[in-house]
């Protein structure tokens, strides 16, 4: 999910896809509605524009799901932190909605893709 | 054993279910290969399957509830009872165990999870979901006609006898029918149709991922998705196991025929699966315009053959 990133996180995610690193190994699919996903990939800083949207698509991912906070924006805000439609970090916009929420953290500007799926096997592994 | 006898039937139920799976497997590990890819370990299907059964399920605001959660089982029912048919049907050791009739009873008990696929979709009320389930209706008339015309050759080739036994005991006899000129054309319309019959690329149309993200699973969560694609695998081993029986003579689990068996079955499934990794989807027009004019006349073709004695 790209909440107002700089697609620089994005790029990366599709790159996890590709056949070089075979995520299928680990039982991982692309599906295309959020009522398939077991886990949520987000990027970027939220701001109040897309929040609505995000709590939309939170609310029909079938619970448990896994939040992956992917990159330092939406892991800290990072240079925007200060702006007036940002509203912080992805985990504090996540409990506020499901306190219950399970939350993975990638960090890295962008994150590598070895970095994203190991963040991802890493969270099954808790499961 | 009957085919109505209830310890029968969840026998075949769970065996079905079990190859299912494991064929959708080597499904997923073939695409795989092609990809060049490493794929799935083999317990990867029951692994989503048990992840999917503990799933939340979620049934949308504005959708008709008890349709929306009793598709899925009605679809389930429909191939589990085919499943039950075809193997009492005698394609095991090809004696004639089965009724006058069994192969028309379990060509319409196979429509039956196309007809729940649309019975769910159409309940949902997701915008996404009902183009899908009016995709799947038009699919669904598509490949039953030059599907319907094939099954007629193999029985008119096998002396116009609706049995199942009676084709796979005449293959033993005669020759398998995969042999002959329209049993070859038979066999390629078959494939073709089993592709429209699964939902695949290229006639993936009413589940098109990327324009209808999941077109009538979209709705689906948690159990009621899970019984759909144990319903899918299930019908791919289903129809895989009806190609070997009208086309390779059946299966025989003695000695060496345990190894032809499991080819003949492997077989039908990797050219499905092959040809779903090298080709686009088409629009649904097209898969009409596929359906009912080079396959049915193909299918036509095979079948006046068969009448000449080919």
């Amino acid at each position: 999910m790209a909440l107002s990133p700089c697609n620089n996180c994005d790029i990366e995610i599709l790159d996890a896809l590709t056949p070089r690193f075979d995520v299928e190994r680990f039982g991982i699919k692309l599906v295309g509605s959020p009522r398939h996903a077991d886990a949520l990939l987000v990027t970027g800083s939220i701001n109040r524009h897309v929040l609505p949207r995000f709590v939309e698509l939170y609310k029909q991912t079938a619970k448990p799901c896994v939040v992956f906070s992917i990159g330092s924006c939406s892991l800290s805000s990072t240079m925007f932190r200060d702006t007036y439609s940002i509203i912080g970090p992805l985990d504090k916009v996540v409990r506020q909605i499901d306190p219950n929420a399970i939350i993975a953290y990638v960090p890295g500007c962008p994150p590598k893709p070895e970095a994203i799926i190991s963040g991802v096997v890493k969270a099954l592994g808790t499961l | 054993m009957g085919v109505l006898s209830v310890p029968y039937f969840l026998a075949v139920f769970a065996v079905t279910a079990v190859v299912g799976l494991l064929t959708s497997w080597v499904d997923r590990k073939v695409t795989a290969r092609v990809q060049a890819r490493v794929g799935p370990p083999w317990y990867q299907p029951f692994a989503d399957f048990v992840k999917l059964l503990g799933k939340e399920t979620l049934v949308p605001k504005g959708s008709r509830q008890k349709g929306f959660l009793v598709a899925p089982l009605v679809g389930l029912v429909g191939v589990a009872l085919g499943a039950a048919v075809l193997v009492s049907g005698g394609i095991l050791n090809g004696s004639q165990q089965g009724f006058v009739g069994d192969i028309v009873v379990f060509l319409y008990l196979l429509t039956i999870p196309s007809a729940a696929l649309i019975l769910g979709a159409a309940s949902t009320g997701n915008p996404m979901a009902s183009v899908g389930a009016s995709r799947e209706m038009k699919l669904l008339l598509g490949y039953e006609l030059p599907f319907l015309i094939v099954v007629l050759t193999a029985v008119y080739k096998a002396q116009s006898s609706f049995r199942i036994g009676d084709v796979v005991a005449y293959q033993m006899d005669n020759g398998i029918f995969i042999g002959s000129i329209s049993g070859v054309i038979g066999f390629i319309v078959a494939i073709l149709c089993i592709q429209g019959k699964l939902g695949l690329v290229p006639f993936d149309a009413p589940e098109a991922e990327q324009e209808l993200m999941g077109g009538v699973l979209t709705e689906y969560s948690g159990v009621p998705l899970a019984l759909f694609k144990l319903t899918k695998a299930m019908m791919l081993s289903v129809l895989a196991v009806f190609v070997a029986v009208i086309f390779f003579g059946g299966m025989r689990f003695a000695s060496w025929g345990i190894l032809w068996s499991i080819l003949k079955y492997l077989v039908p499934i990797v050219l499905v699966v092959l040809i779903r990794n090298t080709n686009p989807r088409l629009r649904i027009d097209q898969i009409m315009k596929v359906f009912w004019g080079p396959l049915t006349v193909l299918a036509l073709i095979g079948l006046l053959l068969a009448w000449v004695g080919y």
